[in-house]
């Protein structure tokens, strides 16, 4: 990738290191994704859990 | 005075001060993260040269360096938090270390499995019990430890006092990280970044730079949300959580 022409080929193929390279970052890219997704999906949960307990506080109190 | 920076830090320090000023930055900081993370993979991908030595596995060093760094930087802002939280009593200390854990130890995941794809070429192995990385996979059964008792005891403060306690005492395998590849002799190699000495190339050293930040920024983003979910679930029956929970 030093000054000679650019091949999405040789990009891919990391040297010879593809096996290790891509792996790494496509874990990485997982992990952090999965980080992202758990909280808003918690928060979801956690409203929809805090509403429901309203709701049965105001049917009993009623 | 005294007074004046205490009723300054109780009104930061509140939660639901908190939940509102967090909501209006994670998004900028959700921004800034995704920008500075793009360029600096595209530096380090495309634009830095290829290294002499390791060929383009070093590569791997720009995700690697950066969850290492995250890996001990998260832990010792979960340890300060854990001491606010006990010297202080102030809660949303607390809730900022249980936000963090799951975090840092994604972060300490991803330097030892990033590591080790770097060391099977290079090393000719996947894994070495050296010092380097036996404390690194400690700092991971540290973060476990954390989580584990957070979740194994049922009053909220105590098991914010005894999570924090064992994370003031952890704090002790930092600089073991930090100092064991000068301590003992290691096949992990010494730091990657000096003072003193010019030890890698600056084009390579930005795109490290950029992405070390970006990981900070996608931290700071993350942790609020989590650092939310914590106060609407530990204050779930607050008037003013419920007041908001019924708007969401």
């Amino acid at each position: 990738m030093n000054g000679t022409e650019f091949h999405w080929s040789t990009f891919f193929a990391m040297g010879g290191y593809a096996v290790y390279v891509w792996p790494a970052y496509g874990l990485t890219a997982v992990v952090m994704l999965l980080n992202v997704i758990m909280p808003l999906r918690q928060r979801k949960h956690i409203i929809r859990r805090v509403k429901r307990a309203v709701r049965r506080e105001k049917m009993s109190t009623r | 005075m005294f007074r004046a920076i205490w009723a300054w830090i109780q009104k930061f320090s509140s939660p639901k001060y908190f939940f509102d000023m967090s909501g209006k930055m994670i998004p900028w900081f959700a921004i800034a993260a995704a920008l500075l993370g793009i360029y600096g993979l595209y530096l380090g991908l495309f634009v830095a040269p290829t290294d002499y030595q390791q060929g383009e596995s070093y590569r791997i060093i720009y995700i690697h360096v950066p969850a290492a760094w995250m890996s001990m930087f998260i832990y010792v802002v979960m340890a300060i938090s854990a001491a606010i939280g006990l010297i202080w009593q102030i809660r949303l200390a607390d809730m900022i270390a249980a936000a963090s854990a799951p975090i840092g130890a994604s972060f300490t995941f991803i330097a030892l499995v990033t590591g080790s794809l770097w060391g099977k070429p290079m090393w000719g192995t996947y894994w070495v019990w050296d010092a380097r990385l036996t404390s690194e996979l400690i700092l991971l059964f540290l973060y476990f430890a954390y989580m584990a008792l957070q979740s194994a005891i049922e009053d909220q403060r105590a098991a914010d006092k005894a999570s924090g306690l064992l994370l003031i005492v952890g704090v002790v395998n930092i600089p073991i990280i930090v100092y064991s590849v000068q301590w003992w002799n290691t096949l992990h190699q010494g730091t990657t970044i000096s003072i003193t000495k010019d030890a890698i190339d600056i084009h390579m050293l930005i795109p490290l730079l950029l992405l070390a930040v970006a990981f900070k920024l996608y931290y700071a983003a993350v942790v609020l949300v989590r650092a939310r979910n914590e106060v609407l679930y530990r204050d779930r029956s607050r008037r003013w959580v419920r007041e908001i929970i019924e708007k969401l």
